[in-house]
């Protein structure tokens, strides 16, 4: 606390107790005078919340941009990169090309899913931010995580629902989205 | 060589995520990324211009959750040109469902067959 600030709360005490015993006019006057105070105390706080974002928001600047950059070029590459090798893997068992990438995506999801339950995918998350997220893995795994996290509330309103938690708004805006695309399409 | 373009275009998309992330000042956690990347998709999709960075990149471009927007979205368009609005409400999740139903399943597998770390 400021000299300034401790200065107000001695006289905000001051006036309050002159409030308190006062009648009619004369409270009406020092109510006048405390609400002054109390409003240059919002005006300091106010200050001092500035103050902190200017300084959060400079140091939040020191994130190592170009390391997140890279981890997050290399690790989503190299998901996708295993996707296209899956892709292959399929045409040539006689999948046709959109199948043979649907296929592609369940396996990725399953792999997703099966490196969170290890606790794997959450390590390599911390370094690749992005780049684990984005791939149809990191939407696997924000599906898995929540059901594996709320196990202990139970099947019903542990897994069952709390496994919606990041998937629900997905879905609902990518049908959402999609909802007006086909209604656009049709109209124009 | 197909390997080398997912690899690039998969890449650049999580890069460009990564930057969303870290250059905004807002709070950007991993479910505004999700929800971004599936709307991205289906806005590009029904543009049309998502059709060329599947071309191009094959699963670079399919593998990132906007390629998840592009299926839904065009599965929306699909069932509008066939059925009208009936097609266009059943299109999209329609397309996506397989991928949706892939993620329920193994995640509640997951929930199932592993413990909770901590």
């Amino acid at each position: 606390m400021t000299d300034q600030e401790r200065e107000l709360l001695r006289r905000h005490q001051d006036v309050l107790a002159r409030e308190a015993g006062s009648r009619g006019r004369e409270r009406a006057r020092w109510a006048e005078k405390r609400k002054e105070i109390e409003q240059a105390q919002d005006a300091l706080l106010r200050e001092r919340g500035r103050l902190y974002l200017v300084r959060s928001s400079k140091t939040a600047a020191k994130v190592p941009l170009v390391k997140n950059m890279l981890w997050a070029f290399g690790v989503g590459g190299v998901i996708c990169s295993v996707g296209q090798g899956f892709v292959f893997l399929f045409q040539r068992f006689g999948l046709a090309l959109k199948d043979a990438s649907a296929a592609s995506t369940c396996v990725l999801i399953a792999i997703g899913a099966f490196l969170t339950g290890l606790g794997v995918y959450d390590d390599i998350g911390k370094r690749a931010g992005a780049g684990s997220i984005v791939p149809v893995t990191g939407f696997s795994n924000s599906i898995s995580s929540a059901a594996l996290e709320f196990k202990r509330e139970g099947f019903l309103y542990g897994v069952g629902a709390k496994i919606f938690t990041v998937a629900g708004p997905v879905i609902l805006y990518g049908v959402a989205v999609s909802i007006v695309v086909g209604l656009v399409d049709l109209l124009f | 060589m197909m390997l080398l373009k997912a690899f690039l275009l998969g890449g650049l998309i999580c890069l460009a995520a990564q930057l969303c992330m870290d250059l905004t000042p807002f709070q950007v956690t991993p479910a505004h990324v999700l929800v971004g990347m599936v709307a991205l998709g289906a806005v590009l999709s029904g543009l049309g211009l998502y059709q060329p960075l599947l071309d191009w990149g094959g699963s670079g471009a399919s593998v990132p959750l906007s390629g998840f927007g592009h299926v839904m979205a065009q599965g929306a368009i699909e069932g509008a040109r066939e059925d009208g609005l009936m097609g266009a409400l059943r299109g999209g999740l329609t397309a996506g469902a397989a991928g949706i139903s892939a993620a329920l399943l193994t995640g509640f597998c997951a929930s199932v067959f592993f413990k909770p770390k901590g």
